[in-house]
């Protein structure tokens, strides 16, 4: 765990804030909820895009494929799902304290496994294809999913469902969906960095690289690549469900399947940031939150134009966005080795190591 | 039995017959060796063993089983390995990086994939690395080492995973000729020291002449002659085909 140990204060720090943050602006819970649920996507788009370098514009399936299991599973439990959705929120539920939280814990685990089991049937379709091949592919399945969602009657199709009501006090319900994704967050991130530390990290960094020789090397890259999108499935799958709890009201276009928002938005948060690191995503997704929120409240209309300024400047000037510019400038403080100190070995001194006669 | 058995090979891009028909063995801790002109067939062949594209007729077995119907993963699992001619490695990370990846994939379950790479392991990429010359330059990102030591790291990432069999394309071409002597030596050495077969494509006459002991030649994608170095480079079919060649 020793390599773990520079992520110890800054990740400190983050937490303290993080629980700290909705008592000192209890106005802003829900933008700070956000920022939470803007990291997850970033980290979890990240895994696929910047570790495994397979840029998947469809990541929000998982999302919504979710955010629709959970909003199920919580009705379902105690309600006809058919005579629900028909009767367009008119009927009105009273759940106990007891039947809501069994019905949102259960939900947000079965959206977890759900959207693993999409993963896996999804990948099995479009992890033959490579490059902007897989990126458009991808695409096309997200946004099919939404238009399938809203052509299907039971689940509410364009209408929607609404969700359970929370049986207790607003600024309760704010909270619990605030630390929801504050946990999912951290978790996210706690896991992915346990995870590029295992063999699996290297391994999809390999397949990254240069795919056809991991395969020469007999890396089980199917394997490889099926787990990573799983993950990415599973925490964005419960993101989805917490989400949706949270806006109060599901339907497929707008809050489930927002392909050119929220799932653009998991890209651009990564590259900002820098894909292919731990904390590029992180920062990427607050930065460009922040931004966004701040330009929302100021310069109302211009908000999109300032976000399009943001990613061509990212995109144009520094690709490899913030961490990765960091790492070029400072590669030693990120235990990049570039000087040819003991290492200066030319093809001269090989050669005399190799037979023996250099000094090794 | 030999450990790689090629029966009656034949494949073609289009129009192009790039085998015709190719017939060898490799027997079992040997080195073998396989020369020919410029567009001969090698690579071709070499793909065709390992599984990088279906072939259109004949047999290819190792150790007694038909592989070749296999994928190329599939391939490299039983312990059947290639190098590239073009030298393929993971060029954005450092060597012993590259090194740990190519730990052997044959009996990987499925929980390996979340295991910590041991300190023997790392212990072993270094000595690897060691013995091919790249020690000092272990912390390297691999991309920016010279191109005779990307071949070199290629090779180390090979014996770190313990093929049965090693098909190298091409391991000189285009390497600093003051590497040349010390890769022979330590071709031979992974043979005689680690017990690995090696099949060799070799463009360098000198080279392959000294390390095979037993040499197949093709031309216009058909097997030309077999036979020891000196049999080989006395051989008049060989001759006329690499002076007509040129
Ligand atoms: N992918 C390919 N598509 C079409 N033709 C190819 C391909 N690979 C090789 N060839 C052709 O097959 C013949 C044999 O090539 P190759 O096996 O690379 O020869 P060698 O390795 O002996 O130099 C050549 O005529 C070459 O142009
Ligand atoms: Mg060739």
């Amino acid at each position: 765990m020793k390599e773990h140990s520079k992520h110890l204060v800054p990740g400190l720090v983050i937490l303290v804030f993080g629980v700290a943050a909705p008592f000192l602006f209890p106005n802003y819970v829900f933008q700070f909820a956000i920022l939470w649920l803007m990291i997850t996507f970033a980290l979890t788009w990240d895994t696929m895009g910047g570790q495994m370098g397979y840029n998947s514009l469809g990541n929000i399936v998982f999302f919504g494929v979710g955010m629709y299991v959970s909003a199920l599973i919580q009705v379902g439990l105690y309600y006809d799902i058919g005579d629900y959705t028909a009767a367009y929120g008119a009927i009105k539920v009273d759940y106990t304290m007891e039947q809501y939280f069994t019905g949102l814990i259960l939900g947000l685990i079965a959206a977890g496994l759900f959207a693993v089991v999409v993963a896996v049937a999804f990948g099995s379709i479009v992890f033959g294809l490579r490059g902007p091949y897989f990126a458009i592919g991808t695409l096309g399945v997200a946004l099919a999913a939404g238009e399938l969602i809203g052509a299907w009657d039971w689940v509410g199709a364009g209408s929607g469902i609404s969700m359970p009501v929370y049986p207790g006090d607003p600024d309760d319900r704010a909270l619990l969906y605030y630390f929801l994704l504050f946990v999912l967050g951290v978790a996210t991130f706690l896991f992915l960095m346990c995870l590029y530390s295992t063999r699996f990290g290297l391994a999809i960094n390999a397949i990254r690289d240069d795919e056809e020789k991991a395969e020469a090397m007999g890396i089980h890259t199917k394997r490889h690549k099926t787990v990573a999108w799983s993950i990415s499935a599973f925490f964005l799958g419960i993101s989805g469900g917490v989400f949706g709890n949270m806006a109060g009201f599901i339907e497929p276009l707008e809050v489930a399947f927002p392909t050119v928002t929220f799932g653009i938005f998991m890209v651009v948060m990564s590259l900002l940031g820098g894909k292919g690191t731990l904390w590029g995503p992180v920062l990427g997704a607050t930065l460009f939150h922040i931004v966004k929120e701040v330009t929302w409240t100021q310069l109302l209309g211009w908000q999109w134009v300032v976000l399009g300024l943001l990613i061509i400047i990212n995109v144009v000037f520094f690709q490899q966005g913030i961490i990765g510019w960091a790492q070029d400038k400072w590669p030693e403080r990120f235990g990049i080795v570039v000087e040819e100190d003991a290492g200066g070995l030319t093809d001269q001194e090989t050669a005399e190591v190799l037979t023996g006669k250099g000094a090794g | 039995m030999e450990l790689i058995e090629v029966s009656g090979v034949s494949k073609s891009y289009g129009g192009v017959v790039a085998n015709k028909q190719v017939s060898l063995k490799v027997p079992r801790g040997r080195i073998t060796g396989l020369i020919g002109p410029n567009g001969s067939g090698k690579t071709t062949l070499f793909n065709s063993i390992v599984g990088y594209h279906p072939i259109d007729e004949g047999s290819i077995m190792f150790e007694g089983k038909e592989i070749s119907h296999l994928r190329v993963q599939e391939i490299a699992r039983l312990g059947l390995l290639r190098t590239f001619q073009q030298t393929r490695i993971y060029s954005k990370m450092d060597c012993i990086k590259n090194m740990l990846i190519s730990v052997p994939h044959r009996t990987a379950t499925f929980r390996d994939m979340f295991r910590p790479y041991s300190p023997e392991l790392t212990d072993k990429a270094e000595h690897l690395l060691e013995f091919v010359g790249l020690y000092a330059k272990r912390r390297l990102i691999s991309g920016d080492l010279s191109f005779g030591q990307q071949k070199l790291l290629e090779f180390a990432m090979a014996l770190m995973s313990e093929p049965e069999v090693l098909l190298l394309d091409e391991p000189t071409a285009g390497i600093n000729p003051t590497l040349i002597n010390g890769l022979i030596d330590r071709l031979k050495r992974a043979n005689e020291e680690f017990g690995i077969t090696l099949f060799v494509i070799e463009h360098n006459m000198r080279v392959i002449m000294n390390l095979a002991e037993n040499i197949y030649c093709i031309a216009h994608g058909e097997m030309l002659a077999e036979g020891t170095p000196k049999q080989i480079q006395n051989d008049q079919r060989v001759i006329d085909a690499y002076l007509g060649a040129h």
